[in-house]
């Protein structure tokens, strides 16, 4: 039953993923290894469509996500999987917010979850580093050192990095507008081979 | 009894004007997170007087630091606050009304295209992006998550544990948050 299957995984996402959208993804990649319902290249999509989109990125990559593996029912599902876990525990807290605002366990615990989650998330942006900036399919063919990096992506990031990082004003550009520029890069220089 | 017919229409009314609200601020919000405060001060505080604009902060600060995505955790709040568990569950639903329709759609053209050579390009060039994307994420959130040396461990511990062996994000939250309270309460320990 793969619509109670991904209720489950989504639902385990929305009750473990602290610190919003981008803390999400790691959990995605572990569906991905697990399941095989998606590859590693079409979650990086993923991720560039759920954040030049409207609405909150961890529903949008459930929603797509869900789309995916299940058709337009399990996009409705795995969305209704990560908000449940979240609807619950706001429910119960909300009766006692003081209390939890001030409760030393919760405050220590997150001491110790703040670290977790961005090392997640570097995780994760190893994985989409592995299938944006290098060949590994080509590189396990030819054995050729020069193979295994993307040289063209390699000069795109590093031109983003520097943009993002250098000009004030780029820096604070919403992200749909990096991602548009690099759809055209891509295009222009046929990043994909293609 | 007018008054009471009024009462009742008034009740039926909150739970639309929840729906509606948050759809608003679902389309609304572009990047989720951050973008997400101004437009719900606009919509919550300013239009709809639901809550002030502290209490606003303490739901958002509440949503961040509770699983899942920060936006329902938000949209919760006010609805419970509003009218009750239904409140909550229909300003949620709200919230993400407008993703599950925008995502469907883009995500069918986008399955019907996917062999397209244009379309395939871009895909390789946005791939890139989505890395200096996430890079940069984690610089912005290093700052209030690394602030000292136990954390520093913790973040390289979890990291290089997660790089290389295949194991369960839900392991590496349980024990960090068990790490965290052991590690106050060794620091808090009464000096002898």
């Amino acid at each position: 039953m793969i619509y109670l299957r991904l209720f489950w995984e989504f639902f385990k996402t929305g009750l473990f993923a602290v610190g919003g959208g981008m803390a999400t993804i790691p959990f995605l990649y572990d569906i991905s290894d697990k399941t095989g319902w998606f590859t590693h290249t079409q979650l990086a999509d993923m991720i560039a469509v759920g954040e030049s989109t409207p609405g909150p990125i961890g529903v949008n990559m459930a929603t797509y996500v869900g789309f995916t593996t299940a058709g337009i029912p399990g996009g409705i599902i795995a969305t209704l999987g990560i908000v449940t876990p979240s609807v619950i525990i706001i429910l119960i807290i909300a009766r006692m917010l003081k209390q939890f605002r001030q409760n030393r366990y919760v405050d220590a615990a997150f001491y110790g979850l703040r670290p977790c989650s961005v090392a997640l998330i570097a995780a994760a942006g190893v994985l989409v580093l592995k299938v944006s900036l290098l060949n590994i399919d080509l590189y396990a063919a030819t054995k050729a050192i020069g193979d295994l990096f993307r040289w063209k992506c390699i000069a795109l990031a590093a031109a983003l990095l520097a943009a993002t990082w250098l000009v004030p004003k780029i820096k604070k550009l919403h992200p749909i507008f990096l991602i548009l520029a690099s759809a055209a890069v891509g295009i222009l220089f046929s990043f994909a081979g293609v | 009894m007018p008054g009471q017919k009024e009462k009742k229409k008034r009740e039926k009314n909150i739970f639309w004007q929840l729906f509606i609200t948050f759809a608003k601020v679902g389309v609304m919000t572009f990047g989720g997170g951050y973008a997400m405060i101004p437009i719900l001060e606009r919509e919550v505080v300013d239009n709809r007087h639901w809550a002030t604009g502290e209490e606003l902060m303490d739901y958002y600060a509440v949503g961040q630091c509770t699983p899942g995505v920060i936006a329902v955790n938000t949209a919760t709040f006010i609805g419970y606050k509003q009218a009750g568990n239904w409140g909550g569950i229909t300003a949620t639903a709200g919230v993400i009304f407008p993703s599950l329709v925008i995502i469907l759609i883009i995500a069918s053209a986008l399955t019907a295209f996917a062999d397209n050579p244009y379309v395939k390009n871009a895909f390789a060039g946005i791939r890139v992006c989505v890395c200096v994307l996430v890079f940069n994420a984690v610089i912005r959130l290093w700052k209030n998550a690394v602030q000292d040396r136990i954390q520093l461990a913790m973040f390289l511990a979890v990291f290089l544990l997660s790089v290389f062996l295949d194991l369960s994000p839900v392991l590496f939250v349980l024990c960090s948050a068990a790490l965290g309270i052991l590690v106050r309460q060794w620091k808090e320990r009464p000096a002898k």
